[in-house]
Parts: structure tokens; sequence; C-alpha cells
């Protein structure tokens, strides 16, 4: 029996045995396959990568900069080819080969500026791609079909653009120039598309427009036609041309501060004018472009409106204000200088005209820049009854912002008039009249703009933004309209009393263009961080939130240190583009002046030209005239 | 030639002057805080640099002075001035930088967003009460008990605006309830100074929760009492309202 009990308990641990093995075994098996069972299971289901970061710099700084280069380049060269063209066209109508040469120069910096814009265009896709890629599968799902008509339009633009460039010798007479002008205006319609693909995904994101249901292209185009598409494009080609005109003003004021001969300075002088010229052609209609898009916003999401024009983003606009003035004083002293140095003689003639028109811009500016929320200490808030101003505060509000603006459009305009006049004597005999009508529109018409901007107070607000403000830049467009046209009537038959003498300016001239350009880049930056901070923590409004680690706006100081940054960097890329367009140019001008050596070649840069400066009959006695 | 430089001197201390203490003398006005006069005064002097500058005979004659002083060429009692001037640049540099980093107990400068962005909830609503008589009447009897208190006539003058700071808005100025749509005014009636965002800070306001003792009803009601009473109308996209 005990054999059995031993037998059955025997059996009985080995039954236990193989069973604990068995468990050991099935445990083992349990804690080596978990983990697999636990990949198998992320592998069936991974979670998708929203966002991706760079250590030290930050995802959003590097996009900041690199978007905002690319469109600072790439409104370079879209804005270039406009007036290269039309410089071209003035060249082939009047015959005059300076216009031809200046358009053939600037379409030489437009082929490496081009390059360096596909460039960072290409840098700018992998990063959002890289980045955001949850936001760029979405975009791409949206926009997919303009994306091919984006390529498309990018293809056919180089094409244009290489025969633009290397057929100009070759088309330089007859029908050839024909075609050649034919290619340039087919190049600027390309570059008008190009820009405004992508409007449509920038815009998009502002103010979407999705619709559930439709094939791919139907989605798209109710995505591309969004409210806020047609105000940026129209307000960017116009920047465009500004931006564009203005850095060619800073390379001819650079170029002319660096001149050697008088020939030299002769052109660059010249090409300054034009730059500048240009640049304040695109300025003019600016502010009325920038109000629509404005309107069009507000009108579009009162939150977003109230972000950009009464909330935190609205300190921009006190920055803008300032950075536009300088723009307008700066563009307004290089025509004033004009008067004062290309023609001898007019100084004293000129002088209180200038005045009068210096104490109205900045009367103007100090209006436009009064904030509607003063800065204030405590005491002094307490002092004015809070930090609106009871009487100034009045000059804080869109109706006095839009009427300053509207008289420095006049005025600046009334300053290129009398740039165009002055050496010049009226000989019809019609002139008196014309002039007393010219004098009569414009004190009428700045009357009109300061009683509608006053009115504005007193009436709602769709009144003053539908009828008043659109009357005021109506008033403005037929003052533009009445007197340019009498002006060149006058001027056919008017008599040159002193002829105008280029290469004679002083070098803060120069400077004053270099100015000019610095300040259109950093008002582009400024409002580059505006549009895209008023989105606010959405990627697309109101659509996909942003749930990244960056979904705040930054601090307006950090913004402007990037801002600033930004401005550099790109000033520091112009300048490369510049230099590698035109290092052939120099190595041929080194080589030829060898063979001629011109006694006294200074350059004038930092005021090392002093006889540029002096009193203009000593001028003239020491260099002679061009 | 001196007279170049002299008369935008002369011409910078007169704005000034007047800014400081003409300004404050008109009607209806108040001082104005140093930063907005130090903003016109900057343009005053960038103005006369700019015309100064126009020829070589004006630059000369505005900088030519300054360079003799400051080279030691003028002599006379203007030598002993230039020293003083010496002595008293590093002192001025000196005093600027310790009044910008010496801890001090005076409050920082105001800087306050006096009108943030709506939350999205409110943003697009439409005044749902019909604008009748009767109802601008319910909404101003409304406005009288409780509004008026601080508001006062629509102008910010109640009895107790004194007693705040910044003081209750003043509804009759253009540049306040005019500027904005009734739904923004909604927001801030219902939800009052506890419901600004972060974007307002600080909050300096003693405008009350009103959704504790109103109907949304009565809110829109009493919107439309003030700006009836203010004489005011709201900003709208469409010219029929």
């Amino acid at each position: 029996m005990m054999d059995q009990g031993l037998n059955i308990t025997n059996h009985g641990r080995q039954i236990a045995g193989r069973m604990a093995l068995l468990a050991g075994c099935a445990a083992a098996l349990g804690w080596i396959g978990l983990p697999d069972v636990a990949f198998a299971q992320e592998a069936a289901a991974p979670a998708p990568t929203a966002y991706r970061d760079l250590p030290y710099i930050g995802s959003r700084n590097l996009v900041w900069v690199v978007a905002q280069l690319h469109l600072l380049l790439a409104g370079f060269v879209l804005g270039v080819p406009i007036f290269a063209w039309l410089c071209e066209v003035v060249g082939w109508k009047s015959g005059d080969k300076r216009y031809d040469k200046l358009a053939k120069e600037f379409t030489k910096l437009l082929t490496s500026s081009y390059a360096t814009t596909a460039l960072f265009g290409g840098i700018l896709l992998f990063l959002l791609i890289g980045f955001y890629p949850k936001l760029m599968a979405y975009l791409t799902d949206i926009f997919f079909p303009s994306f091919l008509v984006y390529c498309g339009l990018f293809l056919v633009e180089t094409a244009t653009l290489y025969l633009y460039w290397y057929g100009w010798d070759a088309m330089s007479e007859g029908n050839g120039k024909k075609f050649h002008i034919f290619l340039g205006f087919l190049l600027n319609v390309f570059a008008f598309f190009i820009m405004i693909v992508p409007n449509s995904w920038a815009t998009f994101q502002a103010s979407p427009v999705v619709i559930a249901e439709g094939t791919d292209f139907e989605r798209a185009w109710a995505a591309t036609w969004n409210p806020t598409w047609w105000p940026v494009n129209i307000h960017r080609i116009i920047a465009n041309v500004v931006l564009g005109g203005y850095i060619c003003g800073a390379y001819a004021g650079i170029r002319y501060l660096s001149a050697k001969s008088a020939e030299e300075r002769y052109h660059y002088d010249w090409m300054g004018y034009v730059g500048n010229f240009i640049g304040v052609f695109g300025l003019l209609p600016l502010p009325f472009a920038g109000y629509w898009l404005m309107r069009e916003i507000y009108q579009y999401n009162q939150q977003m409106g109230i972000t950009l024009m009464g909330g935190f983003l609205s300190w921009l606009f006190i920055l803008q204000a300032m950075l536009i003035g300088v723009l307008f004083l700066g563009s307004n002293y290089y025509f004033w200088m004009g008067i004062t140095h290309r023609i001898p003689g007019s100084e004293g003639q000129y002088r209180k005209p200038i005045m009068a028109m210096l104490i109205i811009l900045l009367l103007c500016l100090a209006v436009w820049m009064t904030p509607h929320s003063l800065v204030a200490s405590l005491e002094e808030a307490q002092k004015m009854g809070g930090t609106h101003h009871p009487l100034l505060g009045v000059f804080g509000v869109m109706s006095a912002k839009m009427t300053v603006s509207n008289l420095m459009v006049l005025v600046t305009f009334m300053s290129f008039i009398m740039y165009w006049r002055a050496g010049k004597e009226d000989t019809a005999g019609w002139a008196k009249v014309a002039k007393s009508v010219m004098g009569a529109v414009l004190v009428l018409a700045g009357l009109a703009v300061i009683v509608l901007g006053v009115w504005g107070y007193f009436v709602p607000a769709i009144i003053r933004i539908n009828y008043f403000s659109t009357s005021q830049v109506g008033i403005v467009i037929f003052v533009m309209l009445t007197i340019t046209p009498l002006t060149a009537l006058l001027l056919k038959s008017a008599k040159t009393t002193t002829e105008m003498v280029w290469g004679k300016m002083p070098p803060r001239a120069g400077y004053s263009l270099v100015l000019n350009a610095v300040m259109v880049i950093l008002l582009m930056t400024l409002m580059g961080y505006a549009r895209s901070s008023s989105r606010v923590h959405w990627h697309v409004y109101g659509v996909m939130r942003d749930s990244s680690q960056y979904a705040f706006s930054p601090a307006l100081g950090y913004a402007a240190a990037l801002m600033a940054l930004n401005t550099f960097l790109f000033c520091m890329l112009v300048a490369f583009i510049f230099w590698v367009a035109t290092m052939g140019d120099k190595a041929k001008a080194a080589a030829s002046a060898k063979g001629s050596p011109e006694p006294g070649r200074i350059p004038a840069m930092a005021g090392g030209s002093q006889a540029l400066d002096g009193p203009v009959a000593e001028r003239s006695e020491q260099q002679g005239q061009v | 030639m001196g007279g170049v430089l002299i008369r935008p001197i002369i011409l910078t201390v007169c704005i000034y002057l007047f800014l400081k203490f003409i300004v404050p003398v008109l009607p209806h006005s108040a001082p104005l805080p140093s930063s907005l006069i130090f903003l016109y005064l900057m343009l005053v002097m960038s103005g006369s640099v700019l015309f100064a500058t126009l020829s070589g005979e004006s630059k000369d004659a505005f900088f030519q002075p300054i360079l003799r002083f400051l080279t030691g060429e003028s002599g006379g009692a203007l030598s002993s001035a230039r020293y003083l001037v010496l002595a008293l640049f590093p002192l001025l540099v000196g005093w600027q930088t310790y009044g910008s980093t010496a801890s001090s107990d005076a409050p920082p400068g105001e800087n306050r967003t006096i009108h943030p962005a709506p939350p999205g909830e409110y943003t697009g609503l439409s005044n749902p009460v019909p604008k009748t008589p009767e109802n601008i009447m319910y909404g101003k009897g409304l406005y009288a008990s409780r509004c008026a208190p601080c508001h006062g006539n629509f102008d910010g003058k109640g009895f107790a605006a004194a007693g705040f700071t910044p003081p209750p808005a003043n509804f009759k100025d253009p540049t306040t309830i005019a500027m904005l749509q009734e739904s923004y005014l909604f927001w801030r009636i219902k939800k009052g100074g506890v419901g600004l965002p972060v974007e307002g800070m600080p909050w300096k306001t003693a405008m009350p929760r009103w959704e504790l003792e109103m109907s949304d009803e009565d809110i829109w009601k009493v919107i439309m009492g003030e700006y009836d009473g203010a004489g005011q109308k709201p900003r709208t996209w469409d010219e029929s309202e």
C-alpha cells in the first residue's frame, strides 16, 4: 500500500513537475513573446507624426526665416520683370538706348535671383513636409490639382526667362525686338500666375473655404477662391513692384557711391532715379490695396479683424506707420535732392514749396503714428482718464489714418510733378489757366479728403468704409489723372531753362536709396508676421488647430528680432547675387580702365567724394557737366 | 549761417513747450504722455535734419557750427561750454542708464489691449431682438438701472465713475462702440471683466459678468438702448442694418 501510495505520490509529482515545466515554458514564451505582441500592436496602428522639431533653433523659427526669405526673393523676381519689361518698351518706343540697357542689366540680375528663389522654395517645401507632415498632407489633399498647375507654370516661366535673357542681343532689331517684347509680356503673365497660385494656399489657411463633396478639381477651386485671395493677390503684386523698384534703386545707389568715373556716376544716378520713381509709382496705390485687404479680413472674421486692428497685433500697425513714414520721407527727400542737385540754380526757387510739403508730410505722419491706446505710466493714464487721450485719441482710428495716408500720397505725387516741371518754362498761352486749374484741383482735393475724414467720425462705420474711404481714394486718383496729362501737355511746348545734370547727387542720395530698400524689406517682414499671426493658434483658421508646442503667438519684441534677422539675411543674399552677377562686368571694366587711366577716380562711398557735396557752381568748375 | 542750426533748435523747444504746457489746457484735453511727446519731437528733429541737408550749403550751415564747437575751433566762451558738454554727456548717459535699469516702485507703463479679440463663438452673432421703439426703450430702462451708475448718460460719467481707473467707456465717443459690432458688445456685457482672454491682460476693468443677472435677450436690448442713447450705430457689413 505504501509502495502504491509512493507510486501515486511520485506519479503526482511527475505530473506536477511536467505541469510546472509547461507553465514555466509558457511563462518564458509569454515573456519572450510579449514585446513582439506589443510591437505587433504598434505596427498595426502606428501613431501618425504630426510635428517634428529642430533642437535649439526650433522648427517654427527655421520655417519662419526660410519662408520669409523665399517670399522676399519671390517678390523681387516677380517685381523686377514688370519694370524691366516696361523699361524695354519705353526704350523701344522712344529709341532711348539707356532704357534698353537698364532693362537688360536688371534681367541679368533676374536670372541668378530666379535660381536662388527656386532653391529657397525647395528648401521651404522640404522643411514643411518634414516639420508639419499632417498639415502638409491635408493641404496636399485639397490643393493637389493646383500643385500640378504650379509645376507647369514654373516650366513655362523658366523657358520664357531663358529665351528672354539669352535672346536679348539676337532679337534687338525689327520684328525680333517685337517678339522679344512679347516674350517679356509672357514672362510677366506666367509670373503673375506663379504668384497667385501659392497665394491661394496661404490665404486658404487664413480664410478657408472647404467643401466636403465634389471632384478634386472642384474642391481645389473652391479652396482657391477664398475671401482673401484676390485682396492678397492685388496687394502683393503692387508690393512686388515697390520692392523691385526700391531694390534696384539701392543697387544703383551702391554702384553710384562706388562709381569712379563720371560716366558711371551719370548712369547710376539716372538708374537710381528710375528705381525710386518705380518704387514711388507702386507705393502710391499700396495703402489703398492694404486697406481693402484689411476690410476683407475683418468682414470674413471679426475675431481675426480685431486681433489685427484692435488686439495685440495692432501695435504692428504703429510700427508699419513708422516704416511707411520713413519710406515716404525718403522717397520725397530723394526727389527734392534731385531738384536741388540735378537742376542748378533751382534750390532757392523750390525751397519754400519743399518746406511746405515736408511740414504736411510730418503732420500726416504724426497723426498716422499716434496710437489709439497710448503707452503711458499709471500717473499719466490717470491724468488722461485712461490710455485714450481725450483730444488726440481721435487720431488713433481708421478715419484719421486713411485721411493722412491719402494726403501723403497727394504730397508725394506733387513732389514728382514739381521734379518733372523743374528747370522748364511754360510757353503755351493757356499755361496760366492750366496752372490755376491744377492748383484749384489740388487744394479742393486736399480739403475734400480732410472733410470726408472728419465726417467719417459721425456716420456709421459701413458708410465710412464703403463710401467715404473709397471717395477719398477716388479723389486722389482724380487728381493724378487730371494733373498728369495737363502737366505733360504743358511740358510738350515748354522751354528748357536749365538742363538736368546727372551724376552730381551727393553721397547721402545713394544712402537714402539704400535706406528706402531696407524700409521696404522690413515692412514686408513685418506684415508677413502680421498676416501669419492673425491665424493665432490655427494652421487652417477654424479648421485645423495648431497642436504643436509652438501654438502661441511670439511676443512682439521676439518677432521684431526675427524680422530684423530676416531683413539682414535678405540684404546679404541680394548683395551676394548682385556681386556674382556683376563680377564679369567689373573684370571687363578693370581691363579697359588699365588702358586709359583717369585722374581723380575716387568713389563717393561714405562721403569720400566731398566734391559732390559742395556748392553747385563750385562743383561745375571742378568736374564739368556731363 | 548759424541761423540754419538755431532755427530748428528754437522750433523743437517751442513744440516741446506747446505739447507739454499748451495742449493740456486746451478744452476737453489732458496732459500728453511722454512717449507721445518723444515721438512728435523725433519727427520735428528728423524733419529739420532732412530740410537742412537738401543742399550742400544748407548742410554745411547746419553741421559746421556743431563741428566747430566739438573740435574747439569756436574759441572764447564756447570752448568752456565744450568742456562742460564733455563732462555732462557721460553723466547724462549714466543717468539714462541708471533710470532704465535701477529697480523702482513705479508701476510699468500701460500697454493694455483694450479691445482683445472675442472668442470664436461670439463672432458673427447678430442681434435677434427686433429693433422696435419698445425694445429700445426697454433696453434703455435696463441701462439706466444697471449701466448708468458707471457709464452715466452714455458719456462714461456716472456717479460711480470717479472710483475707477481707467474710467468707464464713453459711448458717445465715436472711437468706442461705433467701431464695434453688436456681437462684440454682447460678449463684453455677458462675460464682463472676468471673461477677458489672456490677450487683454492686465484685466483692468470692473465690468460685472451680467449673464448672472440678465438674460441674453435683455443684454441684446441693452445694446440697442446703448447705441440709440449714445447716438451711434454699430459696425455692420450690410448697409440696410
